[in-house]
């Protein structure tokens, strides 16, 4: 089960424009990350904070609804975040046009 | 059906006072239900009320006093570790890490996350899903927005005594700062504990002037060094030039000497184009335009006394309000003066008295401003009293155009740097008005109040879209303009320049008929005083000469007036006595 998971995140990795994954739980703690850990405690912090704000607003405008995906486009990269049982998986690609 | 009360009064009762006492009410009438009517009315039954049970609210606009907020940066440390796992502990972290592997939950997660993050990659890799397609048809420009300008920062005079901002100049480079200076023009208004500082504000706050420049003397003008983006030069309040280097503090580097400097305040300051980079005239209005090298600030390098009679004598001399230069005609450059006349001089003239080439009289009043149109240089544009007009070197006489006389002062104006239609004017109401001589002429296209107080200057900044100006309580307000007006319209610069030349031919053809009546009126006054063999008025004349030829211009019409009614009179008692002659034959 664990390598299936390793094999997942590899195949993810290794497309093109990647630049990094981050594996992080509830709390915001990164379980998995294929960036240094300065990096990767700044993005896991801070996008869970953002998905946390993005969570309760979708929730606001119909309870019924929950966020599932997070695209945030920048001039440089597109950061996406997954949401699934609490855990958050966030791919940073390089856009490369 | 009237109720009518009637009492009755004595008339010897009228007039006394009146006694008001309480008595038991008495019916005056009864008019009881009378069933027949009643049928023909119906009951309502259901009946649809509208009732809103929303709390009653009311619009109140609060405006915070100013917040002063500071940026600091905090070094954070990895936290939200749950407590039995010490985050400084690598082995421990790991533990933490490797248990929740194993969860099932964290399994089926990322396997199920990992399918879709595939997918949005590979969507990614595939095509820009933003791509504008919309983008190569024609921006649909017929939709005009109307001009508009809106107040994005303003920078307070930090003092308690608060004074005027009477200059302004962007910085050349990048345009992120701006300097004023600071001063109180009005006569011997400066209290003792104004502050002398001007100060060098970075737009993005307005909280603290980046940097403080201390003269010895408050600054009237203040300009930066097109060349070197970290110096400037300033003009003061006494007659003195300072240099400043913002890389060596607040202090001037150089000061120029008191007794070579000018004897009023300098009221511009132009830096020229030269290879040194570092030439500068001022001009002030003890009459004077003296040039300068920064290097040597103990003297000027050339001196002008703007004289009109070209002797060079200071009592005589104009005193100069306004200054302009413009680099793509080096020699030549133009003087505005306190008695409202423009003069045009050129520096490389053989001698001092033709320097001053031609005047253009137009204002009542001293010019404030005088600016070259950047995109037709033979035209500028003066403010002056009530009005601003835009002359053309070649005619003389007059301005070609003039807007109408404002209710109040205008103090400053310059012209858009990207639009050629487009000037700006401030005036002595708060008010800042926007011209565009394509759209409208005889009144602002937008007239913005910036803020109740005068005021008294006015800069663009060198895009086009910033424009910052200075009021007299010492508030530098920055507005940002709409894109209609900072942008180049279409065959702008062609309309505009028909639209000059064709203002000037109608200048010079009335020009022209003036010429011709004045000769017509001239030889015919020649003519009339040939016999008498009086001089001609020609030239300049004494004043007493002047005062004594229109007193006896005055005695000779009272006289001939006299003499007209006179021969009046007789007439008509001629008449009389002819018509009394007839009657008497008449009779006879």
């Amino acid at each position: 089960m664990a390598s299936e998971v390793e094999e997942t995140l590899k195949r993810i990795e290794g497309q093109r424009g990647v630049v990094g994954t981050v594996v992080c739980n509830a709390d915001g703690i990164p379980i998995r990350s294929s960036l240094d850990g300065v990096a990767t405690a700044q993005y896991a912090r801070l996008l869970r904070k953002l998905t946390v704000m993005a969570k309760s607003a979708v929730r606001d405008i119909d309870p019924q609804n929950d966020l599932t995906f997070l695209r945030l486009r920048s001039q440089k990269c597109e950061i996406m975040v997954g949401l699934e049982n609490e855990f958050l998986v966030i791919v940073i690609q390089n856009l490369h046009q | 059906m009237e109720i009518v009360h009637v009492y009755v009064r004595r008339r010897g009762d009228f007039g006394r006072q009146s006694h008001f006492s309480d008595r038991p009410a008495e019916l005056l009438v009864d008019i009881g239900p009378d069933p027949p009517l009643a049928d023909g009315f119906i009951h309502r039954d259901p009946r649809d009320v509208a009732t809103q049970s929303a709390q009653e609210m009311s619009e109140h606009q609060v405006n915070t006093e100013r917040f002063e907020s500071e940026s600091r940066g905090i070094n954070h440390v990895e936290g939200g570790w749950p407590k039995d796992v010490n985050p400084q502990e690598m082995e421990q972290t790991i533990r933490f890490r490797k248990k929740v592997e194993k969860d099932e939950n964290y399994v089926t997660s990322v396997l199920q996350l990992g399918s879709v993050m595939e997918n949005c990659i590979k969507q990614n890799n595939a095509t820009d899903i933003y791509q504008d397609y919309s983008e190569d048809e024609e921006a649909a420009d017929e939709v005009q927005e109307p001009p508009a300008a809106k107040t994005v920062n303003v920078f307070r005079d930090p003092n308690e005594v608060k004074r005027t901002v009477t200059g302004l100049s962007w910085h050349p480079d990048g345009n992120r700062k701006l300097a004023g200076a600071y001063s109180c023009l009005e006569f011997q208004k400066a209290s003792k504990d104004m502050s002398f500082d001007s100060y060098i504000w970075d737009i993005e706050n307005p909280n603290r002037p980046e940097l403080t420049l201390k003269p010895v003397s408050p600054l009237v003008c203040l300009e930066y060094n097109p060349k070197d983006c970290h110096t400037l030069a300033g003009g003061c309040y006494n007659g003195q030039i300072a240099f400043w280097d913002t890389r060596r503090g607040s202090q001037p580097v150089e000061l120029s000497s008191v007794e070579q400097s000018h004897r009023d305040p300098v009221y511009k300051l132009i830096w020229m184009q030269s290879k040194t980079g570092t030439d500068a005239f001022s001009a002030s209005t003890d009459g004077q335009v003296l040039w300068w090298d920064m290097r040597r600030l103990s003297e000027p390098t050339e001196r002008l006394v703007l004289d009109l009679s070209r002797e060079g004598s200071l009592d005589a001399a104009l005193g100069a309000s306004a200054l302009e230069f413009e680099a793509t005609m080096p020699t030549k450059f133009m003087v505005g003066t306190e008695q409202g006349l423009v003069l045009s001089c050129n520096r490389k003239a053989k001698s001092p008295a033709e320097k001053i080439v031609c005047t253009f009289d137009g204002h009542h009043g001293p010019v404030y401003a005088l600016q070259r149109n950047p995109f037709f240089p033979k035209n500028f544009l003066t403010v002056g009293d009530w009005t601003a007009r835009i002359w053309s070197e070649d005619i003389k006489e007059s301005s070609i155009m003039w807007t109408r006389y404002g209710t109040s002062y205008l103090m400053d104006a310059c012209w858009s740097p990207v639009r050629p239609a487009v000037f700006f004017t401030v005036k002595m109401d708060g008010v800042l008005d926007v011209w565009d001589v394509l759209f409208k002429q005889n009144e602002p296209t937008l007239s913005i109040k910036v803020c109740d107080e005068g005021l008294y200057s006015l800069r663009l900044q060198e895009s086009g879209r910033l424009l910052a100006c200075g009021s007299r309580l010492g508030g530098a307000s920055l507005l940002e303009l709409g894109p209609s007006l900072s942008t180049l319209q279409r065959n702008e610069k062609s309309l505009v320049a028909a639209m000059f030349e064709r203002e000037t031919k109608r200048e010079k053809i009335l020009e022209a008929r003036q010429r011709e009546l004045r000769l017509k009126e001239r030889s015919r006054s020649e003519q009339s005083r040939e016999d008498d063999g009086a001089k001609e008025a020609d030239g300049q004349e004494d004043p007493e000469e002047l005062i004594a030829r229109a007193e006896a211009d005055f005695f000779s019409a009272i006289d001939a007036e006299i003499k007209r009614r006179q021969k009046e009179e007789d007439k008509h008692r001629e008449k009389d006595v002819c018509e009394e002659k007839e009657v008497r034959n008449g009779a006879e």
